[in-house]
């Protein structure tokens, strides 16, 4: 098409001023693309991570509070699951598997999660990923403990130091339990997820520290029970504090959930991760809504530098214009060929624009995930990306139509003369 | 009305234009009658009303009373676009500097009026650009000419396709003596060959003798005799 043409060839003549523009544009649209990519990513990350649990089950409660303190590492819980009823759950013929967690005790900061052998097994984060070991192995006795990557690397333990807990999750050297040391046997790969910044002993560990503990107080001096006294029925844990659950068969959720909301023996609750996720995620709305609008507004200076750039060369193209007229080139086109101007280089800005965000997540994915436990992925040209870039495209035809206006007035008023 | 026994190419009657109604006419012309294929040497010196009667004739501008009839045509009767097209096809023009599109080659610039308008020929580029000297420049830059280069192209371009009427205004001012001389030779010997009328509009009065026609705007343009007294 030949206005398409004479556009083209117009704008590769004024090749700084072009590639000046198409940059600005393909920044603004790269970082428009790239917030959004964050913001998918964020809340990607964010909902997986937990993932292949179908309930989890707690003292009754807030729901909030549940998922916050089993899957974030936040806040405490009010009240203990007695064992017998996980083990009633446990054995369910419906529920394939669970996760026990104990919690309540911590170290410099760090939480400390009591759990047992399905967590390693069973654990799944990031859809099908697992929890592995980057040193060592899974705390088996009663006096082992394994570090999330975070603990070890802030505190930089290794293997074989002795640590000592603290009762509660307040600063060590209050209520520290440091009759009994813990040993460290394994260090856990980095999952970026709360994971990373736990501690993990047994049940009977936790059951252990607490020996003689009565109503949350520590034992009186000269009562305390030695590591070496312990007997197999002093670790058997009398309480946890909630625990994961898989059923045999996804269906059985919505009525293990209802039959737990209804366990006569004791009350507890359960609840559905994805659901309380994106309940959890919901409160965040804000700070989503609030990064799109910035990205808008970063691609409105972006074309706003266009309409600058085509605006003030109107001036000096009044003599092409003349030319066009003598030519027989009605407003119409002339019109044509600056809206089209407009819409190439927002055509153009918006390819560089992917190509750039493409080169920026990949320079960026190693150090947001390694800094900020954020694993950034480009989920691919999308419809939504599909209907941004339109909306890019549309916006530089509007604003396009402004020095194209001008230039119209411009022609209709000179005419044949040659303003020099 | 018009004598339909003898064709013209331009053909001016009682023609009155001003740019807004109510202002004071620009042009107020009249008669004038430009035969086919002759050559007229019209002497304006500026603010004569020269570029606005170009216009006019050009259908850029239209007049509001009198006929405007050009190439058979009568320009009054015709919409805004389909002037446009009308010129596009049918006329040549040559402005005084500054033809060119700076972002096209020669040869783009030259069959410029052939790729807008279907109903223009861009056939025989080479012949007219060896008789016109350019041959040799079809794919440089524009910018890389002289002036009178440029002003060479500008006639290739107004003479593509065959125009029956080419227009210039002024276009040998930015030229040197002994080019002015040259360029005009190129361009009455082109036009005559092609069977174009050619309207010259200059104020330097020396070339005149070259041409079939002489007039003088001011004289022919009561407008400006009227703001004159």
């Amino acid at each position: 098409m030949l206005i398409a043409s004479l556009a083209w060839r117009s704008l590769r003549n004024r090749r700084v001023t072009t590639g000046l523009t198409v940059l600005s544009i393909a920044l603004s649209v790269a970082l428009l693309l790239g917030v959004e990519a964050l913001r998918l990513s964020a809340r990607e990350s964010f909902s997986s991570t937990i993932s292949g649990t179908d309930l989890i089950v707690g003292a009754r409660g807030g729901g909030l509070q549940l998922l916050l303190y089993t899957v974030f590492r936040m806040g405490t819980a009010t009240n203990n699951v007695k064992w017998s009823s996980y083990e009633a759950w446990a054995k369910h013929p419906a529920v394939a598997w669970t996760i026990p967690y104990s919690l309540g005790d911590s170290h410099r900061g760090f939480r400390v999660v009591g759990t047992n052998g399905s967590f390693y097994e069973r654990y799944r984060y990031r859809r099908t990923r697992t929890v592995e070991f980057a040193a060592g192995r899974a705390p088996r006795a009663f006096d082992e403990v394994a570090l999330g990557s975070d603990v070890a690397a802030k505190l930089g333990y290794g293997l074989e130091r002795k640590i000592s807990l603290t009762h509660g999750i307040g600063a060590a050297g209050i209520m520290d339990h440091d009759d009994k040391p813990f040993r460290v046997v394994g260090v856990l790969a980095r999952t970026a997820t709360p994971i990373d910044r736990s501690l993990y002993i047994t049940l009977e560990g936790m059951t252990a520290i607490h020996v003689g503990w009565q109503q949350g107080a520590p034992p009186e001096p000269g009562e305390e029970l030695p590591a070496a006294k312990l007997t197999q029925k002093d670790l058997q844990p009398e309480a946890i504090t909630a625990f994961l659950l898989r059923a045999k068969s996804r269906i059985d959720t919505l009525r293990i959930q209802r039959d737990v909301n209804n366990y006569l023996d004791e009350p507890l609750m359960a609840i559905i991760p994805g659901v309380a996720m994106n309940e959890l995620w919901s409160t965040v709305k804000y700070a989503e809504l609030a990064l799109e609008i910035v990205g808008g507004f970063v691609v409105l200076v972006g074309l706003l530098g266009m309409l600058v750039a085509i605006y003030t060369t109107l001036n000096e193209r009044r003599r092409e214009m003349a030319i066009l007229r003598a030519l027989g080139m009605g407003p119409a086109r002339i019109v044509a060929l600056f809206v089209m101007e407009s819409v190439l280089l927002a055509v153009s800005g918006c390819l560089a624009g992917v190509g750039l965000m493409y080169v920026g997540i990949i320079a960026l994915q190693g150090l947001l995930e390694r800094e900020f436990g954020l694993y950034l992925r480009w989920q691919g040209l999308q419809w939504e990306h599909a209907i941004y870039l339109a909306i890019v495209v549309g916006a530089a035809l509007l604003i396009g139509l402004v020095p194209a206006w001008r230039a119209y007035r411009n022609t209709l008023s000179d005419g044949l003369s040659l303003r020099v | 009305m018009s004598s339909p026994t003898n064709p013209a190419s331009i053909r001016l009657e009682q023609v009155r234009f001003a740019y807004r109604a109510g202002s004071p006419l620009v042009l107020d012309i009249e008669e004038f009658v430009l035969g086919e294929g002759e050559s007229c040497f019209l002497h304006g010196p500026s603010g004569c009303g020269k570029t606005t009667l170009l216009g006019v004739i050009a259908g850029v501008l239209e007049a509001q009373q009198g006929r405007v009839e050009v190439l058979g045509e009568d320009l009054r009767r015709l919409s805004r676009g389909r002037r446009d097209r009308w010129r596009g096809e049918k006329l040549g023009y040559i402005f005084q500097m500054f033809n060119l599109i700076p972002y096209l080659s020669v040869r783009d610039n030259i069959l410029l009026p052939a790729q807008l308008h279907r109903g223009r020929r861009g056939e025989g580029l080479e012949e007219m650009a060896a008789a016109l000297g350019i041959a040799d420049l079809l794919d440089r830059g524009v910018l890389e000419l002289s002036v009178g280069q440029q002003q060479r192209v500008a006639a290739a371009r107004a003479l593509i396709g065959g125009p029956k009427l080419v227009i210039a205004d002024e276009p040998t001012s930015a030229l040197d003596a002994a080019h002015r001389e040259r360029f005009l030779e190129l361009l009455l010997g082109q036009a005559r060959q092609a069977g174009a009328a050619l309207l010259f509009v200059s104020h330097d009065q020396s070339l005149k003798g070259l041409f079939e026609q002489q007039r003088s705007l001011p004289e022919l343009n009561r407008a400006t005799r009227l703001e004159g007294a």
